[in-house]
């Protein structure tokens, strides 16, 4: 504890904190980026999976596939399959490309079901009558599925991407340098173990905390959006 | 030649076998009423009709050409011609009223946007509803929903136009707005096929009644022959039901 309280000024020096920050802020660019592109993935899966008529079987059974191997490998074998599958095609690769990537692969598996839930919980019924118009799939699925699948999306996409903050510390067994890398390093460096990981604790809790209140807020507000909006046109008339 | 004629036609869900060899014609410009018991399957032959339920024998015509409805291109042209008002409504419900009339009109037909918007408003008025082209189906009445459900249908100008039991959620002194709508449709030589348990208004705007009980006709002829005088036993004992109450 002695130890501890001594090390402290040297720990909170103003080099240490830029480097603390720093990777924070990488921890959080590995979760928007690598999300965020998974998110958009899952959605091209889902429209894929969706393919009606015979000639799409394969193509649905391959989106099937993917999801189901996909969550079931640990994040970490993944990664390490990254690491050394792109390492043996493009060997310049960052390591952050590589923990993206990564990422992209396993949040596409597990957000295409949380998309898939939000996209068939629209009624059947309005895609009919849409076919019935003429109008196409994509046409159907951007102009009436997705406005009304949003907000059942929305709220589950955002707490997997949170709760994903934390689970990116895996990647730091490759060496990309973000907040759990960091504290193997202070703690390398002669620091206490407890000051460097509980530092790096308390900046996971603190960025993690203020984007799940985000989402709870935005979850709230887009149950509400159409009750609000007829609150409002009664207040009008 | 008949507009439109189904022949021996077979469909349903799975292994449920709903339709069992259903034929039946409609005329250009004529008005067909379908009636039958619940689940005869009077809403299977329009979405068979629609290429909504893949038919497993049988024949759809329209002009006298048979139907391929695996092709998309018939397929197409068949929705292009014709036109459906739902049971349930299958309003989008993330659009307003003027934006469910329009979308297709719009986007599908690529007709020009003033033209569409005067006439949706004209045609939402003809059913009773100016003044609410800006709400949203869930802040209307199910029979409100159903008239712009009905609007939405005539928007895309069809030939042939496939009705299922559009009365059933109106209030009654809006069924002869409807029912007058119905009736210059048919004048402007619309042909229509109208699934309805209503006796007084089937015969009121039928030409011809279509009977069916379990997947299949029954009975067909004027309103006042299916109607006062039908020939078989199921028929006068779905008739003896409907008009007592
Ligand atoms: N989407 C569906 N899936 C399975 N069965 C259905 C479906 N739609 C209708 N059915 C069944 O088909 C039969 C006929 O239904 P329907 O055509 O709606 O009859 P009607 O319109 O005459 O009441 C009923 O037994 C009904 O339960
Ligand atoms: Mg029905």
């Amino acid at each position: 504890m002695d130890r501890i309280l001594a090390q402290l000024p040297r720990f909170l020096s103003a080099d240490n904190l830029v480097l603390l920050a720093e990777a924070a802020g990488m921890t959080l660019a590995l979760t928007a980026v690598g999300c965020g592109i998974g998110f958009g993935l899952a959605f091209l899966l889902v429209y894929l999976r969706q393919s009606p008529g015979r000639w799409a079987l394969p193509l649905r059974l391959l989106c099937i596939a993917y999801v189901e191997v996909f969550r079931r490998i640990p994040f970490l074998v993944v990664t390490y399959l990254v690491l050394f599958f792109i390492q043996a095609v493009a060997s310049n690769a960052s390591l952050f490309t590589i923990a993206v990537v990564a990422i992209c692969i396993h949040a596409t598996a597990y957000t295409a079901e949380i998309v898939r839930g939000g996209l068939e919980s629209v009624p059947r019924q309005q895609i009919e009558a849409a076919q019935a118009m003429n109008i196409g799939r994509l046409r159907t699925t951007v102009l009436i599925v997705l406005p009304q699948a949003w907000p059942v999306i929305v709220p589950p996409a955002i707490a997997y991407a949170v709760s994903f903050i934390k689970d990116t510390s895996l990647v730091s067994q490759i060496g990309v340098f973000e907040l759990t890398f960091r504290a193997k390093e202070l703690n390398n460096q002669g620091f206490s173990g407890i000051l460097a990981y509980g530092a790096i604790a308390l900046v996971y809790f603190v960025i993690s905390f203020p984007l799940s209140l985000l989402g709870q807020h935005l979850e709230k507000r887009l149950a509400t959006s159409r009750a609000e909006r007829r609150a409002r046109r009664l207040r009008r008339a | 030649m008949p507009h439109l004629e189904l022949r021996d036609v077979r469909a349903g869900y799975g292994a449920l076998e709903v339709l069992r060899g259903v034929s039946l014609a409609v005329d250009r410009g004529e008005v067909v009423a379908l009636v039958g018991p619940s689940g005869s399957g009077k809403s299977t032959v329009l979405r068979v009709l629609m290429g909504l339920t893949p038919l497993s024998a049988g024949q759809v015509s329209i002009d006298g050409r048979p139907v391929d409805f695996r092709s998309r291109g018939e397929l197409r042209a068949l929705r292009d011609r014709m036109a459906i008002v739902f049971q349930q409504y299958n309003l989008f419900q993330n659009m307003t009223v003027m934006g469910n009339v329009t979308l297709a009109p719009l986007r599908i037909k690529r007709w020009p946007r003033a033209e569409v918007e005067a006439e949706a408003r004209a045609l939402l008025a003809k059913v009773g509803l100016a003044g609410r082209e800006d709400a949203y189906p869930d802040e209307l009445s199910g029979g409100q929903q159903q008239r712009v459900a009905i609007a939405r249908a005539l928007a895309l100008r069809p030939e042939i136009l496939l009705l299922d039991e559009v009365t059933s959620a109106l209030d009654p002194e809006l069924v002869n707005e409807v029912l007058d709508t119905i009736r210059t449709l048919a004048a402007e030589g619309m042909t229509m096929l109208i699934v309805s348990h209503e006796m007084g208004f089937v015969r009121e705007i039928a030409d011809r009644v279509v009977m069916m009980d379990a997947g299949e006709v029954i009975e067909a002829g004027p309103p006042a022959e299916i109607l006062d005088n039908p020939r078989t036993e199921r028929a006068r004992r779905f008739f003896g039901k409907v008009l007592r109450h």
